[in-house]
């Protein structure tokens, strides 16, 4: 990451005081990719102070256990914030790594975003 | 373009570079395509495939790219095989810690090696850990 300029890799939208987050990547993969959008979604904890997040996944058709490991920590910040994480528009494939790993039980996970909203 | 060898098979080194990896993956998603692989049973192989040389870069070679990796592959109608080794030291598999126990399921590492086992047919670490072997046999194909 040595002075190279940053892609945004999130969207990020105010909706009420729940903040929206949109990914720019269909694959969140590669191990620089992933750190850069660890560090966008932690500084939204972090720095901007945001509570209640809403990660949603339309646009990605793929992940690895690596960003499954940022989104862990982001919900342990959240929650140490005293905030709420959810997550929704998951593909079924992907939804499946999730069950697989039994992470489907540690986050909110709905259908959709409208439910997402209500879910807070 | 690389030339299979007289099996069939595809064998080769790359540096310790995921982008590398990320080429790799590509030329065999093609070929799984072209074999008339289905998307699912591609999806599979694919993120089999990310947690396995992220495994053998990352872990295995600590990301030297003066350490190769090296890779043999087969795909025939009713299978895909890959052999998998790096240059670290290994490890014992039995030794990760299992990511679905409760006291585990907020760690933030340790799922690849699930991930693997739960989308490939076998998945087999030779001693001391530093190759593998992973197959995917379709499901109803002659």
């Amino acid at each position: 990451m040595s002075g190279q300029p940053k892609r945004k890799r999130l969207e990020v939208e105010d909706i009420g005081d729940v903040t929206v987050v949109n990914f720019t990547d269909k694959k969140i993969l590669d191990e620089q990719n992933i750190q850069i959008i660890g560090e966008q979604l932690f500084s939204l904890v972090d720095e901007l102070g945001r509570k209640k997040l809403l990660l949603n996944f339309s646009n990605v058709e793929y992940l690895s256990s690596a960003a499954l490991g940022k989104f862990i920590t982001l919900n342990k910040k959240v929650n140490t914030a005293g905030g709420k994480l959810v997550l929704c528009s998951i593909d079924p494939q992907i939804y499946e790594v999730f069950e697989i790993t039994k992470l489907n039980k540690l986050f909110n996970i709905q259908k959709d975003e409208q439910a997402a909203l209500q879910a807070f | 373009m690389r030339q299979p060898n007289q099996d069939g098979a595809y064998e080769f080194a790359i540096p310790s570079d995921p982008l590398e990896a990320r080429r790799v993956q590509e030329a065999i998603e093609q070929q799984l395509r072209s074999a008339r692989f289905e998307d699912k049973e591609i999806f599979s192989i694919k993120l089999a495939l990310e947690e396995a040389l992220v495994n053998a870069i990352k872990h295995g070679n600590q990301m030297d790219r003066a350490k190769s990796v090296r890779i043999r592959y087969k795909i025939d109608q009713t299978r895909f095989d890959i052999h998998i080794a790096d240059e670290g030291k290994g490890f014992d598999p039995e030794d990760v810690p299992n990511p679905m126990d409760p006291e585990n399921l907020e760690r933030p590492c340790g799922r690849g090696l699930l991930l693997m086992r739960h989308y490939m047919t076998e998945v087999v670490y030779h001693p001391p850990g530093n190759r593998l072997s992973m197959s995917k046999i379709r499901n109803g194909r002659p």
